[in-house]
């Protein structure tokens, strides 16, 4: 209000003085006097008045009131007051609908008009009110529009097609503009070319079934073609619809993306990234050992680094996208570390991503110039930038191998310093250097310890906690120290509790005499003072523990840890695969899938990358395909951080931990996925045992499942073993995973009459990806047994322990220890007979005995096994059809839903189901662990126990013990 | 697509506010102001994420400019459209600031009419707009000017009209560059890159056929040694200019971008720079090059720290290029503590001033030439703090211009071909200027 004084003012108005005195007035004075103006006979205080009305409306004030007299200033040979007036219309004509109609009349006229500036802005205008009864009238101008002889009225008619179309879809596809749309793709004009594009490709979005651009090798050609002679903007989105192109083999792929590379030397940024993003996605579909691919490659960095050298805001998503490209192609841009180097004046925001980046480029070869930069960072002035690069410089150590001596002396560089947030994020840091490196670096504690009170954030409290506990046998005063913490217990942050309780329950094991009083103190705080489910529980677990079984206690809570990761933030492939998909956008600013921020439908189909094939049915489904399917990839992003998660909230095992550790195979949450993520876990969690003993130690894997290490037993703490743990975990046999992976019962593989006292039975599962044998081995005889080894013959699949047997205590007499021993399948390969015997030789301080035993095939089921349709109706086409084989189960009263299920556990995918006359045709895919495919077709009929099953397999030696599974899967 | 624009001035009160798609509110408007404006704090991501609504921003002096959109936008596009439309408003009626605006509004709403529509960037190529957005009314247009200029706005030369005539043709062509430099104490090279812009003003009669030459090592190789001939044919237009290393044949260029005038897909295949200029003024061609770069000055930093309440400064510059070439406006930026009371400078050449409200001793020599040394040394006194962080040491930086390129980037030729109009390459007159100026040139200390 105040500006559209001062606006009258600046204006050579004809009155000054008289207007600023006016504008003083109350409100409803100052309409009633624009009122009087706009109806004034000079055409000059007209559009004054109509200036005026329209700087009340920016600023936010309503001038609705004024409608009828704005449009009757409308029809006018003057072009400046007609826009005005038509800016107005934009405005209001929503709120005024029965008035909006007094204008329809002039743009149907001016649709008309000789001139083409006036008729673009007619049908410009008009497709921006949004009002109905409008709207009918606007088909006709527009349909004239489409075919204007003038370039000019075209594009503007292009877009306003897809304006109407917002407002209704229906009357569009009636009224056939979507033809004439795709005609004008054809045009002569490569600008009306681009804004076609560009309305059909926002139309699309709302329809993703629709054939609607129909992109096929001719279109792509015109659009290519217009891609050299239209303007940058029209290029942008050119290039963005061409993206949405799968080409049908690599050597189209090759063409496109040659006629599409000279676009990297485009000044216009986003013309560069929209390139690059074809570039990137029709790349995947090009063999890797064409030259083309290294040339392109190589074409791809400059234009990169050049993006660099742009406005801030341009460099910062830039960067945001340049840390897709560079974890999904780390080769582009490996050499190009230093002008990712941060400036003293860049944005705090440019200057975070750049860090960012350096990390995921650090290699062997530049780590020295990144750590003396890093330290330069870990001076500055901003704290966020600060931490982070401190941080940074922890996870060069751990990426890093050969640096992480120098990073630690930084780190005690940077931590003498004194700065209160550097020396917490360098302890932090330092906790998980210690977990990469066990036993190298802990004469360093001394100095941290120093920094004890100074620490006041709880990741770092927890962190010297953990330190603290887990070396506490070389720290004399640990007790003290962690007595110091214990005085404001339940002031501390959960994080902190938790650690405390489990690093002073670690001090105690190893320090038992002088710490009873303390371990006492922190069960009790936990366990009776607490209302925090999570620490009362940890609390009653180790309590138990130690109450009834010292020595398990020790197992558990002293495990060995499973080794951290060096990527510790990498986008989840698949997520990756789809921000790839999407360069340029928001979605690769904010590195979220479009779902997770735009409303609605539109825009939020899910992108692949193409498959590297060479040609075939296989390339065609993606985009089309994936449609279809666009919730179940949609859930994929999210599961295994969910399972995670799920871990993390039951026991907040870890201090917030920020790695996804150890070998858990992806895939193992995939599957997890289609269950009920809280009921699956919690059950396989009681299920394993040893898992969740190492996790109390400190390590958030689960599904690692390599079990806890045991300690030497001292003396002093010798307890009847067995027993406690037994009735805390050993549910295991009890509660069945309803959709999980059969597990044959077990069975005495070696009796103990054969094996001089030592009986061991068994089973095999897979659990989480992993094959384990699992192992009961039981002591009749009379003397202890020790060393014991495990060695498995040759066989049909390579199975071979991928460990040492864990049994590391000695086994008294009339003792049991169950071991799981997890399997890999890398080992040599011989054929045997039958196809799945296995020859086991296992060792101890006696003598070395050997038996075999027989695994379900079921075992070698990968999670991966789910075949795309088109590639199992062509495979099944391609097998001859002497390699069938046709089985009967009966006695089987499963549906075929329920039976579907029950085989998905053991990694048997359904891939289509088809009913012809009541019975039920299930198309299933299985792949063994060693790349064999097996094709399956379950015939279920209603009411008919007896199921008939065909197999097809390239090796058709499989197919009956694939039957034997099938058999075993669906009668348990 | 983009869903509406707004300027604010810095107070938050909204300049111009125009919405071009439904699913943006007024209450946009509020929201940006509130959460981004107001929050008087640095800018922490130039793209704001308000209530699934994105807000990409940019700020001009004290103006903001806001891009609002629900959708999943090229957000590079729209940054590069946010960008454009400054330098529209600019061409229009100058520096983007808040009197201006309200003294054009009017003009902005229709230039945003015009080069946005529905959210998709139009032709907004400053040369083409001025033919029809006028601010005058456009009754008096011929029939023919209206579709000269439809044809010029959509057309495949949208940044130039036809019949343009000039009684002399003439041409300026710019060689401008900043020279990049992080340098450790020890001197040692930490990074260092040219970006250099080639800046074109054209005053040519007709729709000139134009064909730039440089010294490109990967045209150069090619040629081989028959070059040298071309070069000599190129006879009069040998436009090269007087480097400061001397002695360079040719210069690797690792990346170059190009005004849309220019023919990308011959520039892939043939790497030859072919276009029809747009007239007046326009920036051909960026590049940016890192190996063999001459760097003009170099500084020696001594920095001593006598006691817990002095520094001693000493910073030595030297100046490396021909000795018959003059460097000019060269300053020198030396950061002091925070706590210093107090500070004694003494310099050989030029004059030097602690600037306290800069936090540095400003240290400015109007002019230097090649091959000379200059020293200032300064003793810092520091009042004595408890503050347990040490002092950053900011970098040294260094501002200065020089007459060459520092790339060693030369001008080979500049050819115009105007077959209709009888005016040939000879009739036009030429001129070639290098100027190097620093970008970031900054020594640790």
């Amino acid at each position: 209000m105040e500006w559209a004084n001062q606006l009258c003012e600046n204006r050579q108005f004809g009155s000054k003085m008289t207007d600023s005195k006016y504008f003083t007035t109350t409100k409803k004075g100052e309409i009633f006097e624009l009122k009087a103006e706009l109806n004034s006979d000079k055409k000059e205080k007209k559009k004054e008045a109509v200036k005026k009305v329209i700087a009340s409306m920016t600023v936010g004030k309503d001038v609705s009131a004024l409608f009828p007299d704005v449009v009757n200033c409308m029809q006018t040979d003057n072009l400046e007051l007609k826009k005005l007036v038509y800016l107005y219309l934009m405005n209001y004509a929503k709120s005024q609908p029965d008035m909006a109609i007094m204008a329809v009349n002039t743009f149907v006229k001016d649709c008309e008009d000789p001139n083409p500036l006036i008729r673009a802005l007619a049908v410009r205008t008009m497709g921006c009110i949004r009002v109905d009864k409008i709207t009918e009238y606007l088909c006709e101008p527009l349909r004239k529009c489409l075919k204007d002889e003038d370039p000019y009225v075209r594009k503007t008619a292009a877009v306003c097609v897809a304006k109407l179309h917002d407002i209704n879809a229906q009357l569009v596809e009636d009224q056939g503009f979507l033809d004439t749309l795709k005609d004008l793709i054809s045009d002569s004009n490569p600008m009306v070319v681009a804004n076609a594009v560009a309305a059909l490709s926002e139309i699309a979005e709302s329809h993703p079934n629709s054939n609607l651009l129909d992109l096929n090798p001719q279109s792509i050609n015109k659009l290519l073609t217009a891609l050299n002679e239209c303007t940058e903007w029209g290029q942008i989105f050119i290039l963005d619809c061409l993206a949405n192109y799968t080409p049908r083999d690599d050597r189209e792929s090759q063409s496109i993306c040659e006629r599409v590379t000279p676009r990297l030397s485009h000044a216009n940024s986003a013309v560069v990234l929209s390139a690059v993003k074809v570039l990137m996605k029709f790349m995947e579909m090009l063999p890797k050992d064409l030259d083309y691919y290294g040339t392109l490659l190589k074409k791809l960095a400059p234009p990169l680094v050049t993006l660099l050298s742009a406005e801030p805001e341009l460099q910062y998503v830039a960067l945001r996208n340049i840390n897709l490209i560079v974890q999904k192609r780390p080769e582009i841009l490996k050499h190009e570390m230093k002008v990712f180097f941060v400036k003293y004046n860049d944005p705090i925001y440019v200057k975070l991503e750049k860090l960012d980046i350096m990390i995921r480029l650090a290699s062997q070869a530049n780590i020295a110039q990144v750590l003396a930069e890093l330290k330069e960072y870990a001076t500055e002035v901003d704290v966020d930038f600060v931490r982070k690069a401190v941080r940074a410089i922890g996870r060069c150590a751990i990426k890093v191998e050969q640096s992480a001596e120098r990073c630690v002396s930084t780190l005690l560089d940077l931590i003498q310093t004194k700065v209160n947030y550097v020396v917490q994020e360098a302890i932090v840091v330092i906790k998980d250097i210690f977990r990469k490196y066990p036993n190298k670096y802990e004469s360093v504690i001394a100095t941290l310890c120093e920094n004890l009170d100074s620490l006041d954030e709880p990741e770092a409290r927890a962190a010297m906690i953990w330190i603290v506990g887990e070396y506490a046998e070389r720290i004399d005063n640990a007790d003290e120290l962690l007595e110091s913490f214990l005085e404001g217990f339940h002031d501390e942050s959960t994080q902190v509790q938790l650690q405390l309780l489990t690093a002073i329950v670690k001090l105690f094991l190893k320090k038992p005499t002088e710490t009873q009083e303390l371990v006492q103190q922190v069960l009790s705080l936990a366990t009776q003072d607490s209302d925090n489910p999570d620490l009362r529980d940890r609390g009653y677990i180790y309590w138990r523990l130690l109450s009834t079984d010292p020595v398990a206690a020790k197992e558990v809570v002293l495990a060995e840890k499973p080794l951290i990761s060096e990527e510790t933030d990498l986008i989840e492939p698949t997520l990756l695969e789809e921000l790839i998909c999407h360069i340029g956008t928001l979605a690769s600013v904010y590195h979220k899938p479009p779902s997770a921020f735009v409303e609605g439908s539109r825009g939020v189909m899910h992108k692949r990358l193409p498959a590297r094939t060479g040609s075939g049915e296989g390339t065609e489904c993606p985009d089309v395909g994936n449609a279809a399917g666009g919730s179940a990839p949609e859930a994929a992003p999210s599961i295994i951080p969910s399972q995670g998660d799920l871990l993390g909230d039951l026991l907040n095992l870890d201090l917030a931990p920020p790695t996804t550790t150890g070998p858990t195979p992806s895939t193992s949450g995939m599957q997890m996925g289609g269950m009920d993520l809280l009921g699956g876990g919690l059950e396989s969690l009681m299920d394993e045992s040893e898992p969740l003993g190492g996790d109390i130690g400190g390590s958030p894997a689960m599904g690692a499942g390599f079990g806890a290490a045991p300690a030497v037993m001292p003396a002093s703490l010798n307890a009847p073993v067995g027993g406690g743990l037994g009735d805390l975990f050993d549910l295991g046999g009890g509660v069945g995973m309803p959709m999980g992976a059969y597990i044959p019962p077990k069975t005495v593989w070696l009796p103990a009459m054969k094996a001089k006292g030592l009986e061991i039975s068994g089973t095999f599962a897979r659990r989480a990806g992993v094959i384990q044998m699992e192992l009961v081995l039981t002591n009749k005889a009379m003397s202890v047994m020790t060393d014991f080894a495990i060695q498995f013959n040759r066989n049909s699949f390579g199975l071979a322990p991928a460990g040492p047997l864990q049994v590391l205590t000695p086994l008294g007499p009339n003792q049991t220890i169950e071991v799981s021993l997890p399997l890999s399948t890398v080992g040599p390969v011989m054929k045997m007979d039958p196809l799945n015997n296995l020859q086991v030789a296992v060792k101890n301080n006696i003598d070395v005995f050997y038996f075999s035993c027989q695994y379900p095939i079921s075992m070698l089921f990968v999670e991966d096994g789910k075949m795309e349709r088109q590639v199992f109706l062509a495979t099944w086409k391609d097998i001859p059809n002497d390699n069938e084989s046709q089985f009967q189960i009966q006695d089987c009263h499963l549906n075929s839903e329920a039976a579907s299920n029950k085989l998905q556990g053991s990694n048997i995918f359904t891939i289509a189901k088809r009913t012809v006359e009541g019975q039920d045709m299930l198309y299933m895919s299985i792949k063994l662990s060693n790349g064999i495919w097996v094709l399956a077709e379950l015939k279920v009929q209603a009411g008919n126990p007896n199921y008939t099953i065909s197999l097809k397999c390239r090796a058709p030696e499989v197919s009956q013990c694939v039957f034997q599974c099938y058999e075993a899967v669906l009668k348990n | 697509m983009i869903g509406g624009l707004f300027i604010y001035n810095h107070k938050g009160e909204v300049l111009i506010s125009r919405v071009y798609r439904d699913d943006i509110g007024r209450n946009a408007v509020d929201a940006f102001r509130v959460n981004v404006i107001h929050a008087r704090q640095q800018v922490r991501s130039p793209v704001t994420n308000i209530a699934r609504t994105s807000f990409f921003h940019v700020k001009r002096s004290n103006i903001w400019l806001a891009a609002v959109t629900k959708q999943n936008v090229n957000a590079a596009m729209v940054f590069e459209f946010l960008y454009k439309m400054c330098d529209v408003m600019t061409a229009y009626f100058g520096k983007i600031s808040e009197e201006n605006i309200k003294n054009n509004f009017v003009l902005i709403y229709e230039l945003l009419d015009e080069i946005l529509d529905f959210g998709y960037p139009q032709n907004s190529e400053t040369g083409a707009l001025k033919t029809f957005i006028t601010q005058t009314g456009i009754k008096s247009q011929s029939k023919e000017e209206q579709s000269q200029i439809t044809s010029q706005v959509t057309g495949q030369i949208g940044w130039r009209r036809e019949g343009i005539k000039y009684r002399r043709n003439e041409l300026f062509l710019d060689v401008l560059e900043s020279v990049n430099l992080l340098m450790s104490p020890q001197g040692q090279v930490l990074s260092a890159h040219v970006s250099g812009r080639v800046v074109m003003k054209s005053y040519l009669s007709g729709m000139p056929e134009c064909k730039f030459g440089m010294n490109d090592k990967i045209v150069i190789d090619k040629q081989g040694k028959g070059g040298a001939s071309e070069e000599a044919a190129a006879g009069k237009s040998d436009l090269g200019g007087s480097g400061g290393g001397g002695g360079k044949q040719s210069i690797a260029i690792d990346d170059c971008t190009f005004h849309q005038c220019v023919r990308l897909s011959k520039f892939d295949a043939e790497r030859s720079i072919s276009f029809i200029p747009p007239d007046g003024e326009c920036e051909l061609m960026r590049y940016r090059t890192t190996k063999d770069i001459i760097l003009p000055f170099r500084v020696i930093p001594l920095v001593r720290e006598v006691g817990r309440t002095k520094l001693e400064v000493k910073v030595v510059i030297k100046s490396n290029f021909k000795p018959s070439l003059l460097a000019q406006k060269i300053e020198v930026r030396i950061p002091t503590p925070l706590n210093t009371s107090g500070v004694q400078v003494i310099c050989m050449k030029g004059k030097a001033k602690y600037k306290a409200s800069e936090n540095a001793i400003v240290w400015k020599i109007k002019r230097m030439a090649g091959m000379k040394e200059s020293q200032i040394s300064a003793e810092i006194e520091l009042l004595p703090t408890n503050d347990k962080k040490k002092w950053a040491r900011p970098p040294i930086s260094m501002n200065f211009e020089v007459p060459f390129a520092p790339s060693g980037l030369k001008v080979r030729y500049l050819k115009v071909f105007e077959p209709k109009l009888n005016y040939s390459d000879h009739d036009v007159i030429k001129w070639v200027r290098y100027i190097g100026r620093s970008g970031i040139y900054e020594t640790r200390c």
